[in-house]
């Protein structure tokens, strides 16, 4: 919309023609400016520039529609009210339904917690018929770190449904609906978010899993703003696929350190000399998702993972609609499994502190795939 | 007091010769502003602080860190303006600018249900036209008064922000318009910063002119960066510092320990102050610590509205 020519915006000719004359072609061209400026630039009077602006404005300008209209265009017209089931049954609860279509879900954790099984799974679940909860879907499957493991996907497949893996062309198909890509650097990335636009339009392509988005950027530059620049577009991109054609996106991201400086405060809140020094120690240990701010602004639904006292955990920390509940879980064989349906609900910001306690992450999944050479023909146990 | 009126008498004497075209007396601007009530919060504590509510022909910017509640804050709002005058609204319409697609539709009509619940609570202190208004309130009504633009960039928002003196001229029930946020789009990949400030300088007068025509509350979410201050970093508001100049009032809403509060950060009527508020499946209530009472803020409203004729 933004780069609507004017030409093609049906302003009377004599106005059009100056816009043209002095090399504003774009809507984005003309209302980068204010409108003295325009006045300057194409020597026209107030009156005229300020109806010219007004109708680009009202042309350029998105319809609206009455939230009414909304809840009955998503309501009626798509999969559960527009939700990708998880099968964690608590989860899916406190998340109304599911994963949600059109926005963006991270899920955020230490290495090695289950954040790839989460995708796994997901994945398997898009691509499943209507009948068993699925979305009967092709599903794009960002590996950027070289995770995803076919093996384990049909693993998950095999113990969760049975009686569609047990005939092999169901997993031949099934299988086949995911499709893997591997880009080696961020520009390749850049590239192929292309090409999935495109494909998103023309296939039936019903979810989009980034894994890791934090891992584009490590390496690229150093700590700091350039990083966080880089990915605004990226964001923003991904943030308008997933509306426009309505599938649930989900990006996984890592954790760092919070280094001392990182205090959580504003100019007004006053800290007492007690609070800093339990506010140093809480800050040496734990950890905070990577990305930045921006992109936690940026998030819809943010799920944590982590794991406290050697159990692990899933958190809802952010979300418009679920109360901040913390879910105990485990993996196994099929995925993931919530040790309880009812979360426990946690008040304050502890909801977004991110724990790797007590957890020997050293023995779990991902990293014992990436030492293993050969596969054994025994179905892999669960840790 | 006493010098405002006589001015008054003054102008009402001299027949205009001490008048500027177009200016209004301050005292006229007081009679005014009692005139147009604030939209309720439906928290009793902040709803303190503002002095009674969101107000009227001003631009309110309220930001804070992701989670806390800003978007839950929009939303209250946008059905809060739907409830009639005498019961904490402006029994007006809403519009709903959400730039980053955080408006769940499914969340609106869970705060709609609990509005119209809490509002049925009142039922000892009704008065005839109360009884009309709950017949007409559906929580689809509520959802179909609310006017959703979706925008994509900020080419889009500034023509949106444009094209609103049209639309409101033509719809002019609405009583409210959100931005949600008024951020996002000028923080990514912005590299013209002075530009970015003149867009935002000449987006903000022009709420402030829709603000005062139509008397109408402005509110604007916005989101928070960090800022390297004295040895160490600091929470702010984002979009820099000329645009923290460019609202009229400005809330901050931030954790303190375990809750969530509200600071009044900027204000030209009223004083710096926190309150608490919480986030529950109803929408934006009491802090549950400061709950002395078991009903909702709308009914402690009404109580006193009523009490005052």
């Amino acid at each position: 919309m933004a780069n609507k020519q004017i030409s093609q915006m049906g302003l009377p000719k004599s106005i059009a023609n100056v816009f043209a004359a002095r090399n504003v072609f774009t809507a984005k061209d003309a209302l980068s400016l204010t409108e003295f400026e325009l006045m300057e630039l194409l020597d026209v009077g107030l009156a005229q520039v300020t109806s010219a602006v007004a109708h680009i404005s009202e042309i350029v300008c998105p319809p609206y529609q009455t939230a009414l209209s909304l809840m009955e265009l998503r309501v009626q017209n798509e999969h559960l009210a527009g939700h990708l089931p998880t099968h964690m049954k608590g989860l899916d609860e406190a998340l109304c339904g599911g994963i949600p279509f059109g926005v963006l879900t991270e899920l955020v954790g230490p290495a090695g917690i289950g954040k790839t099984q989460f995708c796994l799974k997901l994945s398997l679940l898009a691509s499943l018929p209507a009948n068993y909860g699925g979305l009967d879907g092709h599903v794009i499957y960002i590996d950027v770190e070289s995770k995803f493991s076919s093996r384990r996907l049909i693993e998950i497949g095999v113990k969760s449904f049975p009686e569609i893996f047990h005939r092999k062309e169901m997993a031949q198909e099934m299988a086949g609906r995911i499709h893997v890509l591997r880009p080696a650097s961020l520009s390749e990335f850049t590239e192929s978010l292309q090409q999935i636009k495109v494909s998103l339009l023309q296939n039936q392509v019903k979810l989009l899993v980034i894994d890791s988005m934090a891992a584009l950027v490590t390496g690229e530059f150093e700590h700091g703003a350039p990083r966080q620049k880089t990915l605004g577009w990226h964001v923003s991109f991904i943030k308008s696929l997933a509306e426009f054609s309505r599938i649930p996106v989900v990006v996984t991201n890592q954790v760092r350190s919070q280094s001392r400086d990182e205090t959580c405060h504003y100019f007004f809140q006053v800290q007492s000399w007690n609070e800093t020094i339990e506010d140093r120690t809480r800050h040496d240990s734990h950890l905070v998702a990577a990305l930045g701010i921006n992109w936690a602004h940026a998030v819809t639904i943010r799920l944590v993972l982590e794991a406290k006292s050697g159990q692990r955990f899933i958190k809802v920390a952010k979300s418009p609609i679920a109360p901040p509940l913390a879910f105990p879980f485990n993996i196994t064989s099929s995925g993931i499994l919530l040790l309880s349906d009812d979360g426990i609900e946690l008040t304050g910001p502890d909801i977004n502190t991110i724990h790797c306690q007590g957890l020997s992450l050293r023995f779990c999944w991902g990293n014992l795939q990436k030492n293993i050479k050969w596969m054994p023909k025994t179905t892999i146990g669960h840790y | 007091m006493r010098v405002a009126s006589h001015s008054h008498r003054l102008d009402g004497s001299a027949g205009g010769c001490g008048t500027v075209n177009g200016a209004q007396t301050a005292w006229d601007l007081l009679h005014e502003e009692a005139m147009f009530p604030r939209i309720t919060t439906s928290c009793e504590d902040l709803d303190n602080i503002l002095g009674g509510g969101i107000n009227c022909k001003e631009v309110t910017e309220i930001g804070g860190v992701p989670g806390i509640g800003k978007t839950q804050l929009g939303i209250q709002l946008a059905i809060n303006v739907q409830i009639p005058v005498d019961y904490g609204g402006l029994g007006g319409k809403a519009i709903y600018i959400d730039t980053e697609g955080s408006f769940m539709v499914e969340r609106a009509l869970q705060i709609a249900e609990a509005c119209i619940e809490d509002m049925s609570e009142c039922g000892g202190l009704l008065r005839k036209d109360f009884q009309a208004f709950q017949l007409k309130m559906h929580p689809n009504n509520i959802l179909e008064n609310i006017f959703y633009f979706r925008v994509c960039s900020y080419t889009e928002q500034i023509a949106l922000i444009n094209y609103l003196d049209k639309f409101i001229s033509e719809h002019k029930d609405v009583k409210i318009v959100i931005v949600d946020s008024v951020t996002f789009h000028f923080r990514q990949d912005f590299d013209d910063l002075a530009l970015r400030t003149r867009l935002l300088s000449g987006m903000a007068l022009k709420l402030m002119k829709l603000a005062k025509d139509f008397s109408l509350v402005v509110v604007l979410l916005n989101q928070v960066t960090t800022k390297y201050i004295d040895g160490s970093f600091q929470l702010t508001l984002a979009l820099g510092d000329s645009w923290s100049h460019s609202c009229t009032n400005r809330v901050i809403l931030y954790w303190n320990g375990n809750e969530r509060y509200a600071y009044i950060d900027k204000s030209p009527s009223l004083r710096s102050a926190s309150a608490p508020y919480s986030v529950t499946s109803k929408g934006i209530r009491n802090s549950a610590s400061n709950c002395k009472r078991i009903k909702s803020g709308v009914v402690h409203l009404v109580i006193s509205r009523v009490g005052h004729g």
